[in-house]
């Protein structure tokens, strides 16, 4: 906006010092909060020198931790874009009864503890849970093991990819896909050359988003893994064990991998943003799709 | 009712329903199952603990705080990211994700050691008698800092969709800034800012990771109620754990509710103006 003719400045809150002292205040507080602990992150994990950050990577134990969340992140990321996508389909695509039920369920976990996800799976698969002693029987082991943090870092992220998918599908609506079905073309030909072109950025976005948590997810996995060094510690684990072993340069030499991830994964979110992936004002997927529902005639 | 034509219904459904129900529903159902089994007086006494009272309280407590906190600084901070020119506004905006970003322990230990009495903020805190590592301040931080980006991301969009004409009809009138924002752009701002305070207050009640290293974690004065069910499980309280991890999960049901309703509330009153 430009200025009046006065040269009074024609917005509120446009005067200098308001300016000023607000984006002053805005800056120093975000400085604090946000920027002091990044950099905090590199200077503890740097303390030691860049020999000692070397040699705390190029431990057995840390190697084997960035191990296992590659390995947790390679399954369940893609299983859980796999159920984004198929969800999104059927709520989008179809009318059925029950659908903004099954929409909300799909969003729970998003608002859950992941304490509470941990002590939930503890009750299914623990000696104490429904199927532990069957398990045991069998000999099949899912907690204390990769399975359980397998299953804990799904259920934590169900909701990534299906909550991106599913208001950009709502609102691109069925004409495409129908016409190409009625062209004659099958449906995973429609899926493949009519729908993904259409969603791809958005649901990059949600695999980006899905996985930055996957690997950072510390409280579900913490309950169900049994933190056995060397054998189910994954990295944000291992991060706790080394800071409660008082080797905090460690600590943060771990710490700082996860936190070039998170960096990576804020530009590449800022990337995706810019090809028109994750409309901000949507943080609930919910809210938009029953709205949409309630006003549709 | 339009004629359905597309095909891949039942595989799309089949699919949702059996990762829904194996993934989500049956160990929700399996918590439920085994808090149900203790019987009403049992299960009663556990959540009504002092030691579990006192948790709550902790919990709430310092969530309603870190809200209030992020509710006049995520405000602000969505004001000057939407209204202001400034260099680096991009890399601010862009760093407002962060603490989504970033993984809770990692968080948690950064806060820790910058909070800490010998931290680079911590120190100097600490001379003039306010330490937080290690006190309910430091929930209060932690509790912050992970759900700072809320506010910010709910409100940013409204404030770039409000309609100049509106400020310009209150500046003709003769309104103040301050009176021109108090009474005519807050309450277009509200629904949004009230939506960001219910889901900013329900990440806050289930924080774990970044809370449980720079609380003292001590029973009735720094321990929170997921720290509690924790606890229990350690010390194969099973029956205790599950309780306790029933009240987090009722709660998590109604802020769910709350939230739904009032992000409803606000996409509707957006869409309207």
């Amino acid at each position: 906006m430009s200025a009046s003719p006065s040269g009074k400045p024609s917005r509120v809150g446009d005067t200098p010092l308001v300016r000023r002292t607000l984006i002053t205040l805005v800056l120093l507080v975000g400085a604090v909060l946000v920027l002091a602990p990044l950099i905090v992150i590199f200077a503890q994990a740097f303390s030691l020198g860049v020999g000692a950050f070397a040699a705390t990577i190029a431990e057995p134990d840390t190697r084997h931790a960035i191990m296992l969340t590659v390995i947790v992140a390679l399954i369940a990321v893609p299983v859980n874009t796999a159920f984004g996508l198929a969800a999104a389909w059927a709520v989008t695509k179809f009318d059925f009864p029950g659908k903004r039920l099954l929409i909300v369920i799909i969003e729970i976990p998003f608002s859950i503890s992941p304490v509470v996800a941990g002590v939930a799976y503890l009750f299914v698969y623990g000696l104490q849970g429904v199927f532990g002693p069957a398990l045991a029987d069998a000999n099949i082991q899912i907690l204390f093991a990769l399975p359980g943090i397998v299953l804990a870092s799904m259920f934590v992220t169900a909701p990534f990819v299906a909550r991106e998918l599913i208001p950009l599908m709502q609102a691109q609506g069925r004409d495409l896909e129908e016409a190409a079905t009625s062209l004659g073309a099958s449906g995973w030909r429609t899926f493949w050359s009519v729908t993904l072109p259409n969603i791809r950025w958005a649901l990059l976005y949600g695999v980006v988003l899905c996985n930055a948590r996957v690997m950072g997810e510390f409280g579900a996995v913490s309950v169900v893994s049994g933190n056995i060094r060397g054998q189910t510690n994954t990295l944000p684990l291992h991060i706790e064990l080394l800071y409660h072993d008082y080797q905090t340069a460690g600590a943060f030499a771990a710490a700082s991998i996860l936190t070039v991830l998170a960096l990576v994964t804020i530009v590449a979110k800022v990337l995706l943003e810019r090809q028109g992936a994750g409309r901000r004002s949507r943080v609930s997927v919910a809210a938009p799709v029953l709205l949409a529902e309630g006003q549709r005639p | 009712m339009k004629r359905r034509v597309l095909p891949g219904l039942p595989l799309a459904l089949g699919i949702t329903l059996l990762y829904v129900g194996f993934i989500v529903a049956l160990p929700l159902g399996a918590l439920i199952y085994k808090a149900g089994t203790l019987g009403l007086e049992d299960y009663w006494r556990i959540v009504s603990s002092e030691r579990a009272v006192a948790s709550y309280r902790v919990t709430a407590g310092s969530a309603a705080i870190a809200t209030a906190f992020n509710l006049v600084f995520g405000m602000a901070l969505a004001w000057v990211l939407v209204r202001y020119q400034f260099p680096g506004k991009r890399l601010v905006d862009a760093i407002v994700d962060l603490p989504f970003a970033l993984p809770t322990a990692v968080a948690g230990i950064a806060l820790t050691t910058l909070f800490a009495a010998n931290g680079w903020l911590g120190s100097p805190l600490a001379s003039i008698g306010i330490p937080v590592a290690y006190t309910p301040l430091g929930i209060v931080v932690a509790m912050a800092f992970t759900s700072l980006p809320f506010i910010v991301r709910t409100v940013q969009p409204v404030l770039e969709d409000l309609d100049p004409a509106l400020e310009e009809a209150g500046q003709s009138l003769g309104g103040s800034d301050w009176t021109i924002f108090r009474q005519v752009m807050l309450p277009l701002l509200a629904p949004a800012l009230m939506a960001g305070v219910s889901l900013s207050f329900a990440r806050s009640l289930g924080e774990f990771g970044a809370i449980i290293f720079i609380a003292g974690n001590q029973p009735m004065s720094t321990e929170i109620t997921a720290l509690l069910a924790f606890i229990r499980l350690e010390e194969y309280d099973y029956q205790a754990a599950a309780a306790i991890a029933s009240v987090l999960l009722i709660t998590a049901f109604v802020m769910l509710a709350v939230t739904n309703f009032l992000q409803a509330r606000a996409l509707r009153y957006t869409q309207r103006s």
